[in-house]
């Protein structure tokens, strides 16, 4: 029962920074807009939140940290796609290049250094229930974070106004003008949140994961959020249930390794990405003809009045 | 008139031709390439330490520059010839994967000196170097039986080339010749450098019974996941107590200085030419972190390993070596497996129950 606690433990943190950040980028592309700058934003937001944890001493200040400089990353990227109606796909991939490299300048000073990393949760005596005491009560903040805000996610989409909004916003940019909600206001607004939110999931990894700094630190994972929102045909509970599916496999590879089944390791290090096309290709078999369920104003830029 | 013009041009323009190549040629320029960050605080940090001793050792004669990050694969030779571009005259190429566009770019180039670290492709302008790393391994396992409770040991892998397959031997060889009935158990992250993947399998192994970590990877993740949990392990290519002050035993720690600073000797005299370079403990390239949190007994049984090895007096690929089907493998040299052995090694030595990975 100690492995297998040990095990998942391990899966809910792995998983962690991917939900936190597709999250985000669930929300900023039911609003219709395509971030591909997630990466970027994460990176800068790793970076940020350890020297703000490191010059602070506080982890609150370095999560606040990353959150911000995801925000202000997402912001460039708003001026360029709202403000300037530039191709989305583009500028994102453009803000991502920026965002590594600014990473690397921002972190250059902290290399080598290292903090205490987030605190756990240790309720008295029911922290120490067998399985449910580590795995549901044993976390740190980021990771109840995550759920939270999955929840709170889904609740604004799915039973708010405001929600409802957006999404039309997502679905028919025109009409939701036709009808006078400010499209881009509402956009700029998601895409900040979507940014704050790659961010913080990027800070995750300096400052709860492995509590130091090094370049290129988030190795990719702002890819993996973006294909778990696809996955996730835009749900936040299906999010949810792709975040730790990749996060699940990712472990469980490593594990298999370790116990020595003797499958070659670069097939075992591709397992968590073939299961996502395979789940994927599942759920649109599934679905039959019922089309594409991605927003259909995704990726289009809005220019009123034309 | 015009033609007293002409010539004053032409002698000034000679002048300064000449001028200018002089000056081009007081310096040598010499460039490196590391595959990782020069901040790993580990093998590429390494590296950028032998560049400075060169640039100190020889003020005002050579100029030297890197890039860094350069990945393994099409882009390396663009950034090779990068270098030549720029005017570098001795080029390092510091990872095992840039061989063969190193070799392209050679071909290219034969006025240019390039070596290759930790390969094994050779050409008249080509020379290659490397650390015996497999004997700081075989050190590690000797101290790593000692410190084990549980009896197994957990290592972390990188890529499936001889050179981590023959490390992963020397340690077992080396716990075995402490503890026969060692166990070790191999997660192979295929990266060099990846602190997020080297944590999780840190994680795993100890997870599953792993007491004692050895990488073969260049993050300092598994030595701080190590001190958290209250388990050893072993730094890779530079010393990395700071992040592991209760849980680092030792590591093996590259020096590439001296090497580095005969190499560039060379090429200023004139004298350099293309060879192979092995060197271990006796030569300083390779030597041992500090042995930390361990009992003097341990310390002394270590210290006294590295020292049989460094003297010729112990090899840790002495025969008879068990393969897995407990066959001995054929003795190449003499009394210990020679060179070209341990350089191609694709099999586990007996007492690894995993298959050999594919490579």
């Amino acid at each position: 029962m100690e492995f297998a606690e040990a095990v998942i433990v391990t899966i809910i943190t792995a998983s962690t920074p991917l939900l936190l950040a597709a999250a985000g980028e669930l929300v900023v592309e039911r609003a219709g807009v395509l971030n591909l700058g997630v990466e970027g934003m994460m990176i800068v937001g790793a970076a940020c939140g350890f020297a703000g944890a490191y010059l602070s001493g506080s982890i609150l200040i370095g999560a606040l940290c990353g959150i911000l400089a995801g925000a202000a990353l997402a912001a460039v990227f708003a001026a360029l796609t709202l403000g300037l109606a530039a191709n989305q796909v583009a500028s994102g991939l453009a803000l991502t290049i920026l965002g590594v490299g600014l990473s690397g300048l921002i972190g250059a000073g902290y290399v080598g250094q290292r903090i205490e990393g987030a605190a756990h949760l240790h309720i008295r005596h029911l922290s120490d229930i067998p399985f449910v005491g580590p795995v549901l009560l044993g976390q740190d903040a980021f990771v109840y974070l995550s759920v939270a805000l999955t929840i709170a996610i889904w609740h604004f989409l799915y039973r708010t106004r405001a929600g409802l909004i957006l999404r039309a916003v997502g679905d028919n940019h025109a009409s939701a003008h036709a009808l006078g909600y400010p499209v881009l206001r509402i956009r700029l607004g998601a895409v900040l949140f979507g940014g704050a939110c790659a961010g913080l999931g990027g800070a995750y990894l300096p400052l709860a994961y492995t509590p130091f700094w090094v370049t290129g630190m988030t190795a990719g994972r702002g890819w993996i959020a973006l294909a778990l929102v696809v996955f996730a045909s835009w749900l936040p509970f299906r999010l949810m249930v792709g975040a730790y599916l990749f996060g699940g496999i990712t472990i469980l590879q490593l594990h298999a390794q370790a116990i020595g089944l003797g499958i070659p390791s670069q097939l075992m290090s591709s397992l968590p990405y073939l299961a996502t096309i395979i789940v994927l290709v599942a759920i649109s078999w599934m679905r039959g003809r019922a089309g594409s369920p991605a927003p259909a104003s995704l990726g289009l830029a809005f220019v009123p009045d034309r | 008139m015009k033609r007293i013009l002409v010539t004053v041009a032409a002698v000034g323009l000679a002048l300064g031709a000449a001028l200018f190549s002089a000056s081009g040629q007081q310096k040598l320029k010499v460039g490196f390439i590391y595959v990782g960050p020069v901040g790993d605080m580990g093998y590429s940090y390494q590296h950028d330490v032998g560049r400075k001793a060169v640039e100190e050792a020889f003020k005002g004669q050579v100029e030297t520059s890197f890039l860094e990050n350069v990945n393994e694969g099409p882009d390396a030779e663009r950034a090779i010839e990068q270098l030549v571009r720029a005017g570098n005259k001795l080029i390092f190429t510091t990872s095992f994967g840039f061989m063969d566009a190193t070799v392209k770019v050679a071909k290219k180039y034969p006025n240019v000196m390039f070596e290759h670290a930790t390969g094994y492709k050779r050409e008249k302008n080509l020379a290659t170097y490397s650390g015996r790393f497999y004997e700081g391994r075989y050190v590690q396992g000797v101290i790593a039986a000692k410190m084990t409770k549980s009896g197994t040991l957990g290592y972390i892998a990188s890529f499936p080339i001889p050179e981590v397959v023959s490390g992963i031997n020397a340690t077992m060889l080396g716990a075995q010749s402490v503890r026969p009935d060692i166990k070790v158990k191999i997660i192979w992250v295929n990266s060099w450098y990846d602190p997020g993947k080297e944590a999780a399998a840190a994680r795993a192994l100890a997870d599953q019974g792993a007491d004692v970590l050895m990488q073969h990877t260049d993050s300092a993740a598994a030595m701080q996941f190590a001190n958290e949990r209250g388990i050893f392990a072993f730094g890779q290519d530079s010393d990395m107590i700071k992040f592991g002050p209760k849980s680092q035993l030792s590591g093996i720690i590259e020096n590439w200085g001296p090497y580095y600073i005969d190499r560039v000797k060379l090429a200023l005299d004139g004298k350099w030419t293309s060879g192979d370079f092995w060197g271990g403990f006796s030569t300083k390239i390779v030597h041992m972190a500090p042995f930390t949190n361990m009992g003097d007994d341990v310390k002394k049984l270590a210290a006294d390993t590295e020292a049989a090895i460094a003297s010729g007096t112990l090899h840790p690929f002495k025969c008879p070596v068990l393969g897995q089907d407990g066959k001995p493998i054929e003795c190449k040299g003499g009394t210990h497996l020679d060179d070209g052995q341990i350089l191609s090694m694709n099999y586990y030595v007996k007492g690894i129950d995993e298959k050999p990975p594919a490579n």
